[in-house]
């Protein structure tokens, strides 16, 4: 099985968590790096995701960081705290997005046909799991390239539910859009990760994989 | 109850989340066992959920954790100085100030400034990056020569700078600022 990432996530954690809420919120600033300390693999991935770019990302975690901390008074507790930071670096994310890439025309990714039924490609039959295969280098290189070649609109779901291990509500929530379209954007993802990895995962990474069908450059 | 390949497309995402009637998990179940191509599916699809689930996707670049730690603990550091400098100002200046107007007071809600000789600076573009270290008072642009302290300089933008307190450097920032011709 692969290993997953274990955030706080059972009801003692989030105690914990909630505790170390109200200490930074009477003043015991220093104890905030242990509570984002969990999930800042997280936001890199919800910030790179969006900017594609190690170094923005890394810039934007810090930013969404810091006004974590700054308005860490106006989180509510019903809430889950990694959520509300992940949404907090989505948006930063988005707005730094927005900002350098005004004067460019984004593909219009909701147009390809979001709500129509996709048909798989591939029929390959690949039924071993190859989690072993991660060990190597190129292969998440693969995993990697075929995930930057979906439109943005599925990576981030992608990325925040399947990777991030977000619920579909948490996910929803974070992006701010409906459970539907999380659900539809999740399968279309899925299914083209699917036909686009098929060929190397189910016989050997010699043949290329190719990205010529909504292949998109970063 | 039968269901259509196109079905099982459809809902394979559901499925593998545990996210459909028990009728409809049954459905594609036997479907699966009898349907080549939709077995491989579902099974290409559940192991690209495994593959990417795997925390070694999730790599960051060396030193982020060491970097974001240094900035959060630069920020709050520099926050709590801000705080402290502000009540250090309110204090002195309500001494000073004793029976003046009220409104006057309201220039205290400015952090106070790091330098005596700090100048206001409202022209500086509040984007700007600007160099900033942990003990300098000044604000500076990228490689001017009166940039002190190097082990602990900081890129911050120039109203982050000012909102924690810090001047702009008379010789580098002299066009943005008010009072130099």
């Amino acid at each position: 099985m692969p290993t997953r990432v274990e955030p706080l996530e059972n009801p003692a954690q989030q105690n914990y968590e909630q505790g170390l809420i109200q200490r930074v919120r009477d003043g015991e600033h220093d104890v905030f790096y242990q509570l984002i300390r969990p999930y800042e693999r997280r936001l890199y991935a919800a910030a790179f995701v969006i900017l594609r770019n190690e170094a923005d990302a890394e810039d934007c975690v810090q930013e969404a960081v810091l006004k974590a901390f700054k308005y860490l008074r106006q989180f509510r507790a019903e809430a889950k705290f990694s959520t509300w930071l992940i949404q907090i670096t989505v948006n930063e994310a988005r707005m730094r997005r927005r900002k350098e890439h005004a004067d460019i025309m984004e593909p219009i990714e909701n147009s390809t046909g979001e709500e129509g039924t996709y048909t798989p490609r591939d029929f390959a039959d690949w039924r071993e799991i190859p989690s072993e295969a991660l060990e190597r280098q190129e292969v998440r290189e693969k995993l990697g390239e075929a995930l930057r070649s979906l439109g943005q609109i599925y990576r981030e779901v992608f990325v925040l539910r399947d990777m991030e291990q977000l619920s579909i509500e948490e996910t929803a929530k974070a992006l701010g859009i409906s459970t539907a379209s999380v659900k539809t954007r999740l399968l279309r993802a899925r299914l083209m990760l699917r036909d686009l990895l098929a060929p190397g995962l189910g016989g050997s990474w010699s043949s290329r994989i190719s990205f010529a069908k909504g292949a998109k450059p970063w | 109850m039968v269901i259509k390949c196109e079905e099982v497309w459809r809902e394979v995402s559901n499925y593998i989340d545990g996210d459909v009637e028990p009728g409809l998990r049954l459905a594609i179940e036997e479907h699966v066992r009898d349907c080549k191509h939709c077995a491989a599916v579902v099974d290409g699809t559940r192991n690209v959920v495994h593959l990417y689930a795997d925390e070694r996707m999730l790599e960051v670049p060396v030193g982020f954790s060491r970097r974001l730690h240094q900035r959060l603990e630069g920020d709050i550091s520099a926050s709590r100085r801000g705080f402290l400098g502000w009540v250090v100002a309110a204090a002195t200046s309500a001494l000073v100030l004793g029976g003046f107007e009220l409104t006057r007071l309201s220039a205290l809600t400015v952090p106070a400034r790091r330098s005596g000789h700090a100048q206001a600076s409202s022209r500086v573009p509040p984007d700007m990056l600007v160099i900033v270290s942990e003990r300098g008072k000044i604000f500076h642009i990228a490689g001017c020569p009166f940039i002190h302290d190097k082990a602990t300089l900081r890129t911050v933008l120039a109203r982050e700078a000012e909102r924690e307190g810090y001047a702009p450097c008379v010789r580098c920032m002299k066009k943005y600022l008010d009072a130099v011709g």
